[in-house]
């Protein structure tokens, strides 16, 4: 087997894949939280993704990703036998895995990919871990069996109503930290669209629980070098890339980040509108 | 005989593409220049030189017509004479020891003439006849030793330091793997340096010539994420050069700082130097400008930034604290930007970034500045005038202020000492770290220097691995 080749590549959901990618020396070494950065061609642009699984016995990542820009409608297009031209990780610091008590992972969209391995990590713990996973709809929903493995209560949340609550994964989790008993709640971890992250944590914070967030700014190398990760945390300037990607949520300026990550949508708007009339 | 010229582009021209601006000796213009070598009994020139070259042999050989033989000499201590031919400040090191420069005329072109030396060997030898080995007198190198695969060495980056000790090492006949966290190797010399100064085919010719001497370079490889110091030695590395640079930009502490479209020089110039940005036809990465960029800083990454946004149909004003005497650009980088139309606003300290409703950045709030006290390097230092206010409109930042070594394997290397601004503290004789048989060097000892002076660690760093393999070659 050679390095980077694709073994499988399956949709998930609407314009969700996961791919498998043999990649030993990645397997071996990522922990939970950490990521990769890939290239799909030689004058591609480097995106940071989320591994999902590793299986370091047969050198195998798993990465999830949507297809929303040019780099990952290409990803998508690639078949087994296909090789990433790049792969280089892990990057970003591991989560911090430890006993916590009860926790509560809340993932929105392809941010399930992200909070799973975490997941499975602080059960290993012993922590009691609830999940809340959600989605647009029914069919944007990923990883519900995986997750029913890793965690221990599953809630799901679609906006349209057609899987689990009608509502945001943000109304569960006030439900689950409202709920009389609830006081025994002592982190909730998340990951997902930036909107989403901000108002988990202005919820755990009414309840005094501390949130702690998994983010995916934009990036190019990934080791510290080109400061587009940065992100003002606690009032100071911070690079998800090394000193993160996990910050504590309460402390992040989400109204600066929401605008950064979306610095190069038209663009990207543009790239992709070309790319689908060539095909 | 005054000194010969460097011809090049004209500025109309060149400001609108990514095409080399200095266009290099004709064979004639250069064995003019070489005649002027006074051929002094002792050459000063060669003192001021990091990595020892034989200047005036080089010299007389061009003079002589004999590129082949002058190619040869530099390649005897420089291992990337096109590289640094182009971006060597050698009007503060080597070129102003020169006696025709002290006695009141110009220097000899020792730049030029090294770069004319090896874009001949480009157009006209495969390169094959480089020396194998390098004798430095104490410690002959001796193949068998060294070369029974028993001795490997690992090198942590593929920018000019790492480039150069992986180059002395396998001229040594040690067998040398390059790590490169990028996909690319070349480190700044690939991300940093604009091919309008140094043209992408000269560094990939460079690094042809490096694995020519059987050095391996594997990209992708993050040492301190995907294998640490510890990991390398079980692998078999005897010894383990670290060259990862200065790599962490630092920003201002200005309110606004991040709003969008304010960059580091190190992502503006990565996005177009490394990744392709300024040609959206041909590559995936975007760059997101508007028309009116501000570049804040007065070194040489100051200019490149300026000079590339210029480059993406931008109208460019550099902002310094100081006055243009005091810039620590090259006096060519400063005269190519003003040639080309770049605007200089001198004795301005930025203190605040506007933005609009959507978090893009309209304007720099700055303070006019006066010229104090002198301060530890030498320079007067600013200080900012009260009441001076004004806002320079600018829908781009670009802040070129300085870069911090990058933390990457200081922070998962338990005893590896490093200095208050997170360099890698080495004895400075042979560029040992805290940790036995780990070595470093370039910008993640001294901080932001030249390609040469890293090239010159690099190189001492090489002459030490050696040494120490022939004292304990147990």
């Amino acid at each position: 087997m050679k390095k980077n080749n694709i073994i499988s590549i399956l949709p998930l959901a609407e314009k969700i894949k996961q791919i498998e990618v043999f990649s030993p020396e990645i397997a071996r070494k990522i922990q939970p939280g950490q990521f990769v950065i890939i290239r799909v061609h030689k004058n591609g642009e480097r995106i940071p993704l989320t591994v999902a699984k590793k299986t370091p016995a047969t050198g195998i990542l798993t990465i999830v990703f949507q297809e929303v820009g040019v780099t990952t409608t290409l990803l998508g297009r690639l078949k087994p036998g296909d090789a990433l031209h790049d792969i280089a990780g892990p990057l970003g610091k591991a989560a911090e895995i430890m006993y916590y008590g009860n926790v509560v992972v809340v993932a929105g969209g392809v941010g399930a990919a992200e909070v799973l391995p975490v997941c499975g990590a602080l059960k290993s713990k012993g922590n009691t871990v609830d999940v809340i996973v959600g989605a647009r709809s029914a069919s944007m929903l990923i990883l519900l069996d995986d997750f029913k493995k890793a965690g221990d209560r599953l809630f799901i949340a679609t906006d349209d109503g057609t899987a689990g609550d009608k509502g945001f994964v943000t109304d569960v989790l006030k439900k689950l930290v409202t709920a009389p008993g609830s006081g025994g709640i002592s982190l909730v971890y998340s990951a997902g669209p930036v909107l989403m992250m901000k108002r988990v944590c202005e919820i755990a914070k009414e309840a005094g629980i501390r949130t702690v967030v998994s983010l995916n700014p934009i990036m190019i190398d990934g080791t510290g070098m080109c400061g587009s990760c940065r992100v003002t945390v606690s009032g100071k300037m911070k690079f998800a890339c090394v000193d993160g990607p996990e910050f504590d949520g309460d402390d992040i300026n989400w109204d600066e980040l929401e605008n950064r990550v979306k610095l190069f949508s038209g663009q990207e708007r543009e790239a992709i509108k070309k790319l689908n009339d060539k095909k | 005989m005054t000194r010969n010229k460097m011809p090049e582009a004209p500025a109309a021209e060149r400001k609108n593409n990514f095409t080399e601006v200095a266009l290099g000796y004709t064979e004639q213009q250069a064995i003019m220049e070489a005649a002027r070598c006074i051929r002094c009994k002792k050459p000063k020139c060669i003192e001021g030189c990091p990595v020892g070259i034989d200047i005036s042999k080089f010299i007389k050989e061009i003079a002589e017509k004999n590129f082949s033989g002058a190619i040869k000499t530099l390649k005897e201590k420089n291992n990337l004479p096109g590289v640094c031919g182009r971006v060597c400040p050698q009007e503060t090191q080597c070129e102003i020891k020169c006696v025709l420069g002290k006695k009141g005329g110009l220097s000899v072109a020792i730049g030029c003439l090294e770069r004319f030396a090896a874009d001949w060997e480009i157009s006209n030898a495969g390169g094959e006849d480089c020396p194998k080995t390098e004798t430095d007198g104490k410690h002959p190198p001796d193949e068998k030793t060294v070369a029974d695969g028993k001795k490997k060495v690992a090198v942590v980056g593929s920018g000019p330091a790492g480039l150069t000790c992986a180059a002395d090492l396998a001229k040594a006949g040690v067998s040398v793997t390059i790590f490169e966290a990028l996909h690319e190797p070349g480190g700044v010399l690939r991300y940093g340096i604009p091919s309008f100064r140094l043209p992408k085919n000269i560094i990939e010719r460079e690094i042809q010539y490096v694995k020519s001497l059987g050095v391996e370079i594997i990209c992708n490889a993050i040492i301190g994420k995907l294998r640490t110091l510890d990991d390398l030695f079980k692998m078999g590395y005897s010894s383990i050069f670290i060259g990862t640079g200065a790599g962490l930009p630092v920003f201002p502490g200005a309110p606004g700082v991040n709003l969008c479209r304010i960059y580091s020089a190190n992502e503006f110039l990565t996005r177009i130097n490394l990744m392709g940005g300024n040609d959206p036809g041909k590559y995936d990465t975007p760059i997101n400008t508007g028309k009116n960029v501000a570049v804040i800083g007065g070194g040489n990454t100051a200019m490149d930034a300026a000079r590339s946004a210029l480059r993406l149909g931008c109208d460019v004003t550099i902002l310094y604290r100081r006055t243009e005497k005091e810039m620590p650009a090259r006096l060519a980088e400063i005269r190519h930007a003003k040639e080309e139309g770049i605007k200089f606003t001198f004795l301005t300290q930025p203190v605040e970034f506007t933005g609009d409703k959507n978090g893009y950045v309209t304007g720099v709030k700055c303070l006019k500045c006066t010229l104090g006290e002198k301060d530890s390097s030498g320079r007067q230092s600013p200080v900012p005038v009260r009441g001076s206010e004004f806002v320079l409109p600018a829908d781009t930042v670009i802040i070129a202020m300085g870069l911090k070594p990058n933390p990457v394997i200081q922070r998962v290397t338990a005893g590896l000492e490093t200095a208050g601004d997170g360099s890698i503290r080495v004895n400075p004789d042979t560029m040992e770290t805290s940790i036995k048989k780990v070595f470093a060097g370039g910008d993640i000892v001294g901080g932001e220097g030249t390609v040469i002076e890293a090239m010159g660690m690099g190189k001492r760093a090489a002459r030490s691995i050696v040494s120490y393999f022939f004292s304990a070659s147990a």
